[in-house]
C-alpha cells in the first residue's frame, strides 16, 4: 500500500512536471504558424513548363492563360548554305502570322495563315491532365491537339479535276509532358496526319509520327530548345525528311523571341511532317524566327 | 492519489486549453503590394491566403503567404513575377516573424482602434531582414482586425530588376496588410 502510494505520488509529480515543463515551452512559443497550419499538402498545379505554347514548330505542354490573346510571327528564312550572296538565306523569307486565344484555364484555340502555299490552319487544344503536386497529384501533363490545314494556292494543272476537299490536311496529337525540375521540361507527342491530297499515289495519306521535345533552362530568361518528329511511315522514294530544330528562347518583358536553325521550312504541322526536304547533313539549315507577343483581353478579378 | 492526478491533470490541462484563448488567426489574410513606375503600366498584385497569428499575451505577431497566391490582372506579369523575379519555385513562402512592441498598452478586453509598433524579421526571396513598422489593431466583437502599411526596398531582398524594364518596376515596393483575426479554438 505503501509502495502504491508512493508511485502515485511520483507519478502525479511527473504530472506536475510535465505541465510545468509544457506550458513553459508553449509560453515561449516560437512558431505560432505551425500552430494553425495543417500540414495537408495541398494540390498545386505545376505551370510554366515552356516559355510559350509552342516548342519551336509544335505545341508544346503550356496553354496560354485564359482571357490572353498571343500574336505570333514566325520567319523561317532561306537555306544558310546559300552563303554570302543571299546573305545566308536572309533574302528568301516566308512567314507565318497567327492569332492565338486563351479560352479557359485548360482550353486554348489559335488560326494562322502561312505564306507558304497560302495555307491557313487552325487547332483546337485542350488540357485533360495538369502536372500536379501535393494531394491527389500526378506526375505528367497530357494535352490534346486537334487541328486543319486549307491550302489556297491556285491549283497548278488547270486540266484536272480538283476538289475543295483536295485542299484539306487534318492532324491529331496527344503531347505528354513533364516539368522534371524548373530548369528541365520534356515532352513526347504521337501524331497523325492526314492529307486528303498527297503529291504522289505512294506517299501515305495518313503519316504517323513521335515528336519529341525539350527546353533546358540556361537563365531566367533564356532557354535552349529543341523540337524532333520521328515519322514511322514517311513517303517511299525518300524525298522528305524528319524535322528538327534547335534554338533558344529569349524573353524580354512582354516578347518571346524564339530564334533557332531548323531543316523544316513549314510552319504548321502538316507542311513540317509532309514537306520536309532539307538535311541538315548538308547544311540546308535554315534560321528562323518567331515572335510572340502576349496581350491580356480580359481582365482578370 | 489518482484522484489528485485528474485534478491537477484538469487544472493544468485547462492551462494549456485558457493559453489557446489568446491566439487569433487567420488564413484568409490580404496581403497588397504596388510598385508601379510608369502611369502606363500598373504592376500590382492580391495575395487573400496569407495566414496571420497573433499572441495576445505575448504581442507575437506572425504572418506567412505563399508567393503563388500572389494575383495579377495580367497572367504574364504574374508568370514573370513568379518566374524571374521572385523564383517562387525555389522559395515558395515568404514569413514575417515579430513583436508588437507596445503589446502591453493594448487592452484586448476591450473594443477599439489601437496603434502599434511591429518590430520583427521578414523573409522574402530567401532573404531575411529586419524591418518596424506602424499599424493598428482594430477590436471589435471578440475580433482582430490587424492592418499596416510599409515600404520595403527590392534590392534589399536580392531582386534584380533588369535595366529594360527598370523605367516600369520600382526598387521601393509599397506593401498593405489587412487581417481580420479570429479567435483560435485550436485544431
Amino acid at each position: 500500500m505503501n509502495f502504491y502510494f508512493m508511485k502515485s505520488k511520483k507519478i502525479s509529480l511527473l504530472t506536475i512536471l510535465f505541465y510545468v515543463v509544457s506550458s513553459a515551452v508553449s509560453a515561449q512559443d516560437n512558431d505560432l504558424l505551425q500552430l494553425v497550419n495543417d500540414n495537408k499538402p495541398k494540390k498545386e498545379y505545376i505551370d510554366y513548363s515552356f516559355k510559350s505554347t509552342r516548342v519551336i514548330m509544335s505545341q508544346s505542354m503550356e496553354l496560354l492563360k485564359p482571357g490572353t490573346m498571343d500574336f505570333r510571327i514566325l520567319h523561317r528564312f532561306g537555306n544558310i548554305n546559300g552563303g554570302g550572296y543571299e546573305l545566308f538565306g536572309l533574302d528568301h523569307a516566308t512567314m507565318r502570322m497567327g492569332f492565338d486565344f486563351g479560352i479557359s484555364r485548360n482550353f486554348m484555340l489559335g488560326i494562322g495563315r502561312s505564306t507558304n502555299k497560302k495555307e491557313f490552319d487552325g487547332f483546337l487544344k485542350y488540357r485533360l491532365i495538369h502536372q500536379s503536386t501535393g494531394s491527389h497529384s500526378f506526375p505528367l501533363s497530357l494535352v490534346v491537339v486537334a487541328g486543319s490545314t486549307l491550302q489556297t494556292l491556285k491549283w497548278n494543272d488547270p486540266t484536272k479535276k480538283y476538289y475543295f476537299s483536295d485542299r484539306l490536311g487534318y492532324y491529331y496529337q496527344a503531347i505528354i509532358g513533364r516539368k522534371f525540375t524548373d530548369g528541365i521540361s520534356l515532352q513526347v507527342s504521337p501524331t497523325i496526319l492526314h492529307q486528303n491530297l498527297v503529291p504522289a499515289i505512294s506517299d501515305p495519306n495518313d503519316l504517323y509520327a513521335l515528336g519529341v521535345g525539350g527546353r533546358f533552362k540556361l537563365s531566367k530568361r533564356i532557354s535552349f530548345n529543341f523540337d524532333y518528329y520521328y515519322r514511322f511511315n514517311p513517303d517511299k522514294q525518300g524525298e522528305t525528311l524528319n524535322p528538327l530544330s534547335i534554338g533558344f528562347d529569349i524573353e524580354t518583358g512582354g516578347h518571346v523571341f524564339q530564334m533557332h536553325f531548323s531543316n523544316a521550312i513549314g510552319m504548321n504541322e502538316r507542311i513540317f511532317l509532309s514537306e520536309t526536304t532539307n538535311d541538315w547533313g548538308n547544311g540546308d539549315i535554315q534560321f528562323g524566327f518567331n515572335l510572340s507577343r502576349t496581350f491580356q483581353l480580359k481582365k482578370r478579378k | 492519489m489518482k484522484k489528485i492526478s485528474l485534478i491537477l491533470f484538469l487544472i493544468f490541462g485547462t492551462g494549456i486549453f485558457l493559453r489557446a484563448q489568446d491566439k487569433f488567426y487567420t488564413k484568409t489574410g490580404t496581403i497588397f503590394f504596388k510598385c508601379t513606375k510608369s502611369p502606363l503600366e500598373k504592376i500590382e498584385a492580391t495575395n487573400r491566403s496569407a495566414t496571420c497569428v497573433l499572441d495576445t499575451k505575448t504581442g507575437s505577431l506572425q504572418f506567412a503567404i505563399l508567393v503563388k497566391g500572389f494575383e495579377f490582372e495580367r497572367a504574364l506579369m504574374q508568370e514573370h513575377f513568379n518566374e524571374n523575379y521572385m523564383e517562387s519555385g525555389k522559395f515558395p513562402r515568404s514569413e514575417f516573424k515579430g513583436q508588437i512592441l507596445n503589446n502591453n498598452e493594448i487592452n484586448y478586453t476591450k473594443d477599439g482602434i489601437y496603434k502599434t509598433t511591429v518590430k520583427g524579421r521578414l523573409q522574402i526571396h530567401g532573404e531575411t531582414k529586419d524591418v518596424e513598422t506602424i499599424g493598428t489593431l482594430t477590436l471589435k466583437e471578440g475580433k482582430i482586425i490587424a492592418s499596416s502599411g510599409f515600404d520595403i526596398l527590392l534590392s534589399d531582398y536580392n531582386i534584380r530588376i533588369p535595366s529594360i524594364v527598370s523605367d516600369k518596376i520600382a526598387n521601393k515596393v509599397n506593401i498593405t496588410i489587412d487581417c481580420d483575426l479570429e479567435l483560435f479554438k485550436g485544431k
